[in-house]
């Protein structure tokens, strides 16, 4: 039997009203415990308010050699961006 | 830092190889699932966990003092210290788990003797003033050598490194605040603070690794982007930093031949003995083998608790699954 | 010494004597995760220490320093279970669980204490505590019902540390003087909810706590042999420099 324990994704929200964001991971039997151990290793310093643990085999993740096709077509849309319209100035606030 | 003298790999030829230097030239960051030569990578497993396993082994030496410190503040901030090793060990593992080798290998590595650590952390620490020269000077150089990694070429590293400066930015001071107390207090402890001085100095200058006209395996790595100062760029950064610092304690450093170069608007300094520091690392130093001897010993008597988590876990996932 | 005095001083040398067992564990600790997190549980432990000194520094002319580091094994007052050694770690981690489950009820009554500050530590430490329990209660129950070995540790261990709990429940004139002022909690409830939380534990645990003799001593300065050790070690620096500053 092996003994090491699986390895977790550790997501930590740093303050209230933050999204919770990837801070690094750790190993650990089950989820339980994962997230005793996220509080101990992650928030020594008073790091955040919450933490989530994902089991680092349940993470599915694009293939970065697809990158080009998958992020590429967006870049010419540049009018979804607010800065590509000129408004007057004298029209005010929008 | 803790992870010099690290065997460089070799680079490819392929397009892939170039279009892989290309990316690097560009700063863009490498992460785990891009492609990469088998050189880069190998060389990074063997980096980083090198720079995993000194924080563990690094844990030991001050360890030794937690329960000697001599103020319950000090005990206090000593176990934080020493704790936090434990946990940059950790984040340093977890980002070389990313290049597909799993902790319990590189544990291996160590336990048996195959993978190295720096040799720093083989010596001694005979008094109280050992563990504050231990942050000022030794914790000081990491930082040195750490801070430039933090834009290493390799995105888990890179991040690892980020994490591991911001909490070690409290370790060096509190090793000065340390030795400031003993030099502010008794004739004993002054005495105290430059006996230790006196026997981390030349430790703390070759923990930069040989001279660079000696190192023959940087030049790959720098242009793969994970070492990113010279040994002796560093070596001197350090000394220019350091030589004040203990001027303002009234602390004399063990080197006759130091002295500031007006030319170079730095200070030349003496050449350390580099065979203690080759015999040394070949295993001869005074703590080499209670150091793996300890290492060891934690993992074997741990087994048994790591079982029973394991089977414990195993239990309840199968009586989960039965009940549903 | 007043009564109000010989209580911090065991609370505080509880949690002094504990920690410093704890801080032997680090960076020997089976994983490293659990490694971080008995350091974690040390610095609680020493901070509860410093709190609990000052309370008593002015009655007693000492600097909560030369209560930890200038005082002989009879005047520690510390409970014989903190004092029991590393045997091995699930020594460690049954020994503070026992000290967990009387810690916890102990200061949730402080936290209605008739004195203030007291009132204001125990709910400072409290949330400590609670997580203390939280996982040494989790790992008492893991490793109990895991592998046949885990089991056989867990269990030696509780043989070993189960007679000092009468150490760490014991009550004197001292503590009802306090009692009757409304500064501690009764003995009769922390005694039951220790009782609960350690029958529930060990019955989801398949431990059993052993039955015959019980042992007392530490809480008036009657201590193992260990004790004289321990305090060798932590003492060493500060006695071997008097009046230095650290």
């Amino acid at each position: 039997m092996s003994t090491e324990f699986p390895l977790w994704e550790v997501f930590i929200r740093g303050q209230h009203g933050l999204a919770h964001r990837h801070v690094g991971s750790l190993h650990a039997p089950d989820a339980e415990l994962a997230l005793k151990s996220a509080r101990d290793v992650y928030t020594r310093r008073n790091e955040g308010v919450s933490i989530w643990v994902v089991p680092s085999s349940a993470i599915a993740a694009l293939d970065p050699s697809e990158a080009e096709q998958n992020f590429a077509p967006s870049e010419s849309k540049i009018y979804r961006h607010p800065t590509f319209f000129d408004i007057p100035e004298d029209v005010g606030a929008m | 830092m803790y992870a010099q003298m690290v065997e460089s790999g070799q680079a490819g030829t392929s397009d892939q190889d170039k279009a892989f230097q290309d990316k690097i030239d560009r700063n863009v960051r490498i992460e785990p699932r891009d492609w990469m030569p088998e050189g880069y990578r190998k060389t990074l497993i063997r980096q980083i966990s090198q720079h995993a396993h000194s924080e563990i082994v690094g844990q030991l030496p001050e360890g030794n003092w937690i329960t000697r410190a001599p103020s319950l503040q000090r005990k206090a901030i000593l176990l934080a210290k020493v704790q936090d090793e434990a946990g940059h060990g950790l984040y340093l593992y977890c980002a070389a788990e990313t290049l597909g080798v799993s902790r319990d290998e590189l544990t291996e590595q160590l336990l048996s003797g195959k993978a190295k650590y720096s040799s720093i952390f083989n010596y001694p620490t005979l008094t109280w003033a050992d563990v504050g020269m231990i942050g000022w000077l030794v914790d000081g150089a990491a930082i040195m050598n750490q801070v430039p990694l933090q834009r290493c070429s390799y995105g888990p590293y890179s991040r690892a490194m980020i994490r591991v400066c911001k909490e070690e930015s409290f370790h060096q001071r509190q090793g000065f605040d340390i030795v400031r107390a003993l030099v502010e207090g008794t004739e004993d402890q002054k005495a105290m603070a430059q006996d230790a001085l006196n026997r981390w100095w030349w430790p703390a200058i070759m923990m930069f690794g040989p001279p660079d006209a000696d190192s023959t395996h940087s030049e790959q790595s720098m242009k793969w982007g994970i070492k990113l100062n010279s040994n002796d760029e560093l070596r001197q950064k350090f000394v220019d930093q350091t030589v004040p610092q203990a001027e303002w304690l009234g602390l004399t450093l063990p080197d006759p031949d130091l002295k500031w170069n007006e030319d170079r608007q730095s200070y030349d300094f003496g050449t350390p003995d580099w065979d203690e520091f080759f015999n040394v690392i070949k295993g001869n130093g005074i703590c080499n083998r209670e150091r793996l001897d300890a290492r060891n010993k934690a993992w074997d008597d741990g087994a048994w608790f790591r079982e029973g988590l394991m089977a414990h876990a195993e239990k309840t996932t199968k009586q989960n699954i039965a009940a549903e | 010494m007043s009564p109000f005095a010989t209580f911090c001083l065991r609370m505080g040398d509880n949690a002094l004597i504990l920690g410093q067992r704890t801080g032997e564990w680090c960076g020997h600790a089976p994983v490293l995760e659990e490694d971080i997190a008995f350091a974690n549980m040390g610095l609680d432990l020493i901070g509860q220490t410093q709190l609990w000194y000052g309370m008593v520094s002015d009655e007693l002319g000492k600097s909560p320093d030369d209560l930890a580091f200038f005082r002989g094994e009879r005047e520690f007052l510390n409970t014989l279970l903190v004092e029991q050694p590393n045997t091995d770690f699930a020594h460690a981690l049954m020994r503070q669980y026992l000290f967990d489950a009387w810690h916890l009820p102990m200061l949730d009554g402080l936290t209605g204490s008739t004195n203030a500050d007291v009132a204001a530590l125990a709910e400072k430490s409290v949330k400590e505590v609670r997580y203390h329990i939280d996982r040494s209660r989790d790992l008492i129950v893991r490793l109990g019902d895991g592998s046949p070995e885990s089991h056989d540790r867990m269990q030696a261990a509780l043989d070993w540390l189960w007679p000092f709990t009468a150490d760490l429940l014991a009550r004197d004139a001292a503590d009802d003087t306090l009692v009757a002022e409304g500064m501690i909690p009764a003995a009769a409830p922390v005694q039951q909810a220790f009782d609960w939380e350690t029958a529930e534990t060990f019955a989801r645990a398949t431990l059993t706590a052993p039955d015959g003799p019980r042992r007392t001593g530490g809480r008036t300065g009657n201590h193992s042999e260990h004790m004289g050790y321990l305090l060798a070690v932590m003492q060493s620096v500060p006695r071997a420099h008097p009046g230095a500053h650290w």
